[in-house]
């Protein structure tokens, strides 16, 4: 049962061969065995999962189940769960029993799908390894001395390792994109405003944006269905018609335009990623596609204009992180301010500290139009250079990360090499545009994703692409050997 | 080059009001100046007459009308917080 996708499992339900009972009883037994390797859970939600798998039932038995009804997912704690902890992976939320539903999860609940947690991720998702967590790193389930990515490695072992069909992920820079790639599944990080952020832990509110993390394209269609649309609730949703998405999976890709950027295949990039990539753009080629390679003139910008305006925009959201409302609380403050510094600097840890520390920096008199305004202006020149090469092609293709994953432990006293692991994804959410990684083959065991970049709301396009390609290859196919 | 010594980063932590180990200090002091150092590539590209760009869309805010849509939910709220009385969150006294 643990092997079949989001499409799979729906028609078993719908035909009678198994009830959602069942099969979240599968998942939550998968979890409870073999999850102590993975760390990939920070919650597990066993009763209430079954509690929704339950009505799950009833509602189908009535004649009212969705595509969903009934399918367990995995949700990333960045997600506000009424009722069930909400930490962000951060110490300072680990007291934090969230009192509302985030939009995304309030949407899953009325389409009948099962939360059977709450997923591990880098400390407010600041970070490329899951191993900024307060909750301790998560292992890759392709090879445990590995890191799974991040900020969404939680969720993308979880999926890997078959411990839960789907699970959502948020990409600020690469947190969708970098983990599938580093764990061999599917992520799509939709066009900024394409899904709500309400009730989403923000990190840095113009770049942040939530996704599917799943086995195939077909199935983050499906999630995407019910995640995307406007949100009275979050000013920053973007009022554009939701498509189905499932609807043009079957496009052909005869004709279809990909641009190469030739900066994404020059220096930084892992020899043995480069061949499986361009074995990858072969399999398109066969399927009629047409390749141009295209410049991306600023791509070397796209980190440092990262890395001013992603720190900026966190040291503002996480002022809220105070130590009065909700949240950690020092013991025995003596003043106001010695509440604020001591709650704050007990409750967050090293990467979160220094980017809070670098954004006020940036932020501070003096300093904002030096960094922050001129950061503002070079991501201008990157999102230009994308219109300019989409007047071109249709889609980009490249590397969604510059090696496979690498190990614990390797990159944790070397913060700017951290950040270039991401040196790829940035550029799309500066941008807003939709990006996606599939699985495209091995080196030495371990998954490399192909990442699609597409223009503005082309999310259908891009999961058209992506699937045509599972169509042809078995790459989302394979499972890691501890975890068949 | 941008380099932040000790007393720039203990300036920093006082205005985010985020407590910073004393022995960790150099530790961060370096981390920082590497991360300006690298942010600070920007400053020679030539971006006379670009417009900053606040949002990937280039969307304006969008604005609702000025009316009630929450309800009181003030306990449910508190019930979260470290410390409140009578509807009111409890902080070391700020004036004497």
């Amino acid at each position: 049962m643990h092997n079949k996708t989001i499409a799979e499992l729906s028609a078993g339900l719908e035909a009678g061969e198994f009830s959602s009972v069942e099969l979240t009883q599968c998942y939550l037994e998968r979890i409870n065995s073999l999850d102590e390797q993975l760390n990939s859970f920070i919650t597990v939600t066993a009763e209430r999962a079954l509690e929704q798998a339950k009505n799950a039932d009833a509602q189908r038995a009535a004649g009212n189940a969705g595509i969903l009804n009934g399918i367990p997912l995995a949700q990333k704690d960045i997600f506000c769960t009424k009722g069930v902890k909400t930490s962000c992976g951060s110490r300072m939320l680990d007291p934090f029993i969230s009192p509302y539903d985030a939009t995304t999860i309030n949407k899953f609940n009325d389409s009948g799908a099962v939360m059977l947690g709450k997923t591990n991720m880098d400390e407010f998702a600041m970070g490329s390894s899951n191993e900024t967590s307060w909750y301790g790193p998560v292992k890759n389930p392709w090879k445990q001395d590995a890191v799974p990515g991040g900020s969404s490695g939680g969720s993308a072992a979880a999926v890997a390792a078959r411990l839960a069909p789907a699970a959502t992920g948020t990409d600020t820079g690469g947190s969708i994109r970098q983990p599938a790639s580093f764990c061999g599944i599917t992520g799509l990080k939709p066009t900024y405003g394409r899904v709500s952020r309400y009730g989403m832990i923000a990190f840095a509110s113009s770049l942040d944006q939530a996704g599917p993390m799943t086995r195939t394209a077909e199935d983050a269609a499906l999630m995407l269905n019910v995640m995307a649309g406007m949100d009275p609730r979050d000013s920053t949703s973007v009022d554009e018609a939701v498509p189905d998405y499932t609807a043009n999976l079957n496009d052909s890709m005869q004709g279809l335009k990909i641009g190469l950027p030739k900066e994404y295949f020059s220096q930084g990039l892992d020899d043995s990623v480069a061949k499986v990539i361009e074995s990858a753009l072969q399999e398109y080629e066969k399927m009629g596609a047409v390749i141009k390679e295209i410049s991306l003139p600023t791509s070397n910008l796209a980190v440092p204009t990262y890395y001013i305006i992603a720190p900026s925009e966190c040291s503002s959201n996480l002022s809220r992180m105070d130590g009065v409302r909700y949240g950690h609380r020092c013991e025995d403050p003596k003043d106001l301010n010695d509440l604020y510094i001591r709650s704050r600097g007990e409750g967050f840890g090293p990467e979160v500290k220094r980017r809070i520390l670098v954004g006020t920096y940036a932020l501070s008199e003096g300093f904002y139009d030096a960094y922050y305004v001129k950061a503002q202006k070079t991501r201008r020149l990157i999102s230009n250079d994308f219109n300019q090469a989409f007047n071109d092609v249709d889609v980009i293709m490249g590397p969604a990360a510059p090696s496979t994953a690498f190990n614990i432990g390797e990159l944790t006293d070397d913060p700017i090499t951290m950040y270039l692991s991401d040196i790829y994804t940035i550029a799309v959410n500066l941008a807003g545009l939709p990006g996606m990684s599939i699985p495209a083959g091995f080196v030495n065991g371990m998954p490399v994703g192909l990442q699609l970049i597409g223009k503005h709301f082309a999310e259908a396009k891009l999961l058209n692409v992506a699937h045509q390609f599972q169509q042809q290859t078995d790459w989302h196919m394979k499972v890691p050997a501890s975890f068949k | 080059m941008s380099t932040l010594d000790k007393s720039d980063v203990e300036k920093i932590a006082f205005l985010a009001r985020l407590g910073v180990d004393e022995q960790d200090m150099p530790e961060y002091a370096s981390n920082l100046s590497k991360i300006l150092d690298m942010v600070e590539q920007l400053n020679s590209v030539e971006t006379d007459g670009v417009k900053p760009m606040a949002h990937p869309l280039d969307a304006v805010q969008r604005l609702r009308a000025d009316e009630v849509t929450e309800v009181n939910d003030r306990e449910n709220l508190q019930a979260h917080a470290p410390e409140t009385a009578e509807g009111l969150y409890l902080v070391p006294r700020v004036v004497e």
